[in-house]
């Protein structure tokens, strides 16, 4: 065969003759990168109080600007405006603020421990608190969770036992999960709290699942998921669409849109587009963006889905509309890719300070009140690590039997397990003839 | 032979000679599981009023209602992960692909999450589902309707993965699979759903009520995952085959008048390593069949397993026939399939040595 002739004008680039426009591929750049000043004078922060609330049955099609606007109930005066305004007790908004309040404290200290090698590995939400505390105060406590892996403030309003959560984070013998999961992929079927995967987005469409059984089967529980901005771009997330739409499924999809997926700003998930919001539009689900550093409204949204899903009246996709405050985990630095200034120049200023606000100006709070809860909260939260470092710290000898290493693939352990089990136990009695290094210690 | 492997359908339970082809066992073996837990739901593309497109769900929606077997988008993720959900919830559900070249979409929720829930939430949530898919080639169906991906699933910790080989024991593993509180991916051989065949592409498929093994009983029974059936019994070689390749080598013995042990493994995952074992070092020489692909597949992993165990009762080395490392050929397909021609020239150069 003949080789192939060279081209007449590379098609690479526009020659004689072709007076067709190049063409040019968009690859998206956030505003601003290390060093920048910073002017979010382009993100529309509308009025709180402006949005109208529609009837928790009304057809998605009638909603349709709510997918574009932004629910905010907290406005600059730091009262409560509008239609959305949940009108919370002021015990109810206090328990709120205490729950966001710890969850702040114990990132705090995680993040720490993790600095002082207790654990390989921390994910803190500051800034995010509300879009997992308030949100979930708005859901029953026997409705399932499906979360992503930075909604432990979940766990903390449900009160799980912080103890389990530093257990786990440290992977030590009081781990529940017997150290196999990465710190902060809790599980908790008690509280109704699915098991985090690692692998991104995944729990959506499992969460759709877990609500279809629950109308197959005529139960009055719905589910509720949560997905960062970021993995929305995963095909999972549009099968988690199309089933709840399909099924008229009770569950909410939530979104948290922090506009961080580590270094890869919310452009690459198709935000320059368009809102996340609006991906719930085109399959028909009602769809709600929602200010995420609102606690009220953060609360008044999931609760509006809430009663949706529990009248039968079908999902809901929530975008909060939030702000990473620090890097996406222990192992990240964000100073490497944004602009520092980023942090405090966000419009919609940070949620446990809106919240603290605005008790004080209805009369119901002070700042020596809430420098008292910091402070307690943080003792609770040093307190319980104390405890739960008496179960051992990662890599410090104190974690589950050998074993339990090999439970769990299946129900039952078959022949190739059990023969690897027991390499396992020869291999490790070879090499510690007296057992583990410091096993038994600190018990 | 050891009682890790069971002779083919026992007329014994059979009460009448009630003869069914595997797609009749296997909608059977829904129907009685599902009219004895109404936590069970079928779900896939076409399965519910059409009754699916090889026709293994019909009669079934009409039954047991909209709500428990159920058309489902097509979107093999959306299908594993909903049953994933389902699972957690409490219900047993079971899930078709409509053919196994389809079920890529949906790996990364049968690997990393079906398969792993267990593990990683330390008992606390399962997922008992069985994933049911016609799988294997032989009915002109090109490169994506004719694959046999059974080696991906066995890699994978913590998934089962079962393959039967007459309408008997569809229906008692497929029972078995249901009933199992792991998950499980229950391959179905589409050549052989209406009958056995020789393997020649010119010789029709023989119609299953010929065959004993088509010799159905009504209700329920169960066949315990990772237990070999013993089709044939033989003193000069074994043969490790599973799904459409048993009756394949089934027919090239007889052909050639040899006498194996003709090892159905029924599931790659558990495996009945007992009577492999056994059959091997009896005869001495070992042969292993299967459609898909050779490198890496499960025939990779079996010739590992019977060298490291029988070596020193070895005569002759390890043989493998198995499909070409290529997609399936539309119009060669009977160049690609594993027939009577390669098998008989392995099983000549075993018995050789």
């Amino acid at each position: 065969m003949a080789a192939r002739p060279p081209a007449e004008g590379d098609r690479n680039a526009a020659s004689a003759g072709d007076n067709r426009p190049a063409l040019s591929l968009h690859v998206p750049e956030p505003k601003y990168r290390p060093g920048d000043a910073v002017d979010f004078s382009h993100i529309q922060v509308p009025e709180a109080g402006a949005q109208a609330r529609p009837d928790e049955t009304a057809d998605p099609k009638d909603m349709l600007d709510l997918a574009h606007d932004l629910i905010r109930v907290l406005g600059e005066d730091n009262k409560a405006h509008g239609p959305w305004d949940p009108k919370l007790d002021p015990e109810t908004l206090r328990t709120m603020l205490g729950h966001m309040a710890m969850t702040r404290a114990f990132d705090e200290r995680m993040f720490r421990g993790q600095r002082q090698g207790k654990t390989s590995f921390y994910m803190k939400c500051t800034g995010e608190e509300a879009t997992s505390v308030s949100a979930s105060m708005a859901l029953a406590a026997d409705d399932m969770v499906f979360p992503s892996y930075r909604q432990q403030g979940i766990l903390i309003q449900r009160g799980y036992p912080m103890i389990e959560m530093i257990n786990q984070i440290y992977s030590n013998r009081g781990d529940k999960l017997k150290g196999r999961q990465l710190p902060i992929m809790y599980s908790s079927r008690e509280h109704n709290f699915f098991s985090i995967s690692g692998n991104l987005a995944t729990q959506t469409p499992q969460a759709v699942g877990w609500a279809m059984a629950s109308a197959i089967k005529g139960d009055s529980r719905i589910a509720a998921t949560w997905v960062g901005e970021g993995s929305t771009a995963e095909g999972d997330f549009h099968s988690a669409c199309l089933f709840a739409t399909v099924y008229n499924a009770p569950v909410i999809l939530n979104v948290v849109n922090n506009q961080w997926a580590i270094s890869s700003f919310s452009g690459f998930a198709g935000a320059e587009r368009s809102t996340f919001a609006a991906r719930g539009v085109g399959y028909g689900i009602a769809s709600l963006r929602v200010d995420g550093n609102d606690p009220l409204g953060c609360y008044a949204a999931e609760q509006w889905a809430a009663n949706r899903a529990r009248a039968n009246a079908g999902p809901t996709l929530i975008e909060f509309f939030s702000y990473r405050a620090e890097g996406h985990s222990t192992s990240d630095d964000p100073s490497g890719y944004r602009s520092a200034q980023e942090r405090e120049e966000w419009p919609l200023g940070d949620p446990v300070m809106r919240l603290k606000n605005h008790l004080i100006a209805i009369g119901e709070w002070d700042e020596e009140r809430q420098e008292k809860m910091d402070l307690e909260a943080a003792e609770y939260v040093k307190k319980v690590t104390k405890e739960a470092e008496a179960n051992g710290i990662l890599g410090h000898g104190l974690h589950h039997p050998f074993r339990t290493m090999f439970e769990d693939v299946f129900e039952e352990l078959p022949w190739h397990l059990k023969e690897q089990s027991e390499q396992a136990i020869r291999e490790r009695e070879t090499k510690f003839p007296e057992g583990l290094p410091n096993e038994g210690k600190g018990a | 032979m050891s009682d890790t492997a069971t002779k083919t359908a026992p007329t014994s339970e059979a009460p009448a000679e009630r003869r069914l082809n595997m797609i009749e066992a296997i909608n059977e073996a829904l129907d009685v599981t599902m009219s004895r837990d109404d936590n069970i739901v079928v779900m896939g593309e076409d399965v519910g009023y059409f009754g699916g497109v090889f026709r293994c769900t019909a009669g079934l929606q009409e039954k047991y209602g909209k709500s428990r077997v159920f058309d489902t988008p097509i979107s093999e993720c959306g299908i594993i992960a909903a049953a994933v959900g389902m699972g957690a919830y409490g219900l047993r559900p079971v899930p078709e692909i409509q053919f196994a070249d389809y079920i890529y979409p949906g790996l990364d929720q049968l690997i990393s999450e079906a398969a792993r829930l267990r593990y990683r939430s330390a008992g606390e949530y399962t997922s008992p589902m069985t994933v049911r898919s016609p799988f294997g080639g032989g009915i002109f169906g090109g490169q994506t309707h004719s694959q046999s991906p059974e080696a991906i699933f066995a890699h994978v910790s913590g998934l089962k993965t079962v393959i039967p080989a007459t309408p008997y024991d569809a229906k008692g593993l497929l029972i078995s699979c249901i009933e199992d509180n792991d998950p499980v991916i229950f391959f179905e051989p589409k050549r052989i759903y209406n009958g056995p065949f020789t393997g020649y592409y010119d010789k029709p498929v023989q119609p299953w009520k010929k065959f004993d093994a088509s010799i159905v009983p009504e209700g329920h029974y169960t066949i315990p995952l990772g237990k070999a059936r013993l089709a044939n019994e033989g003193e000069e070689l074994t043969i490790l085959a599973y799904g459409t390749m048993v009756h394949v080598v089934e027919a090239v013995c007889a052909e050639k008048g040899i006498e194996a042990d003709i090892l159905d493994l029924r599931t790659i995952v558990p495996l009945d390593i007992e009577a492999i074992e056994e059959s091997v070092k009896k005869t001495g020489r070992c042969l292993i069949v299967h459609e898909a692909t050779r490198t890496a597949g499960f025939g990779a992993e079996l010739s590992a397993l019977v060298t490291e165990r029988c070596f020193y009762h070895l005569e002759a080395p390890v043989e493998r026939v198995t499909g070409f490392d290529t997609p399936y050929p539309h119009s060669l397909e009977w160049a690609y399939f594993p027939g009577p021609i390669r098998i008989g020239e392995a099983l000549d150069k075993i018995l050789a040595e």
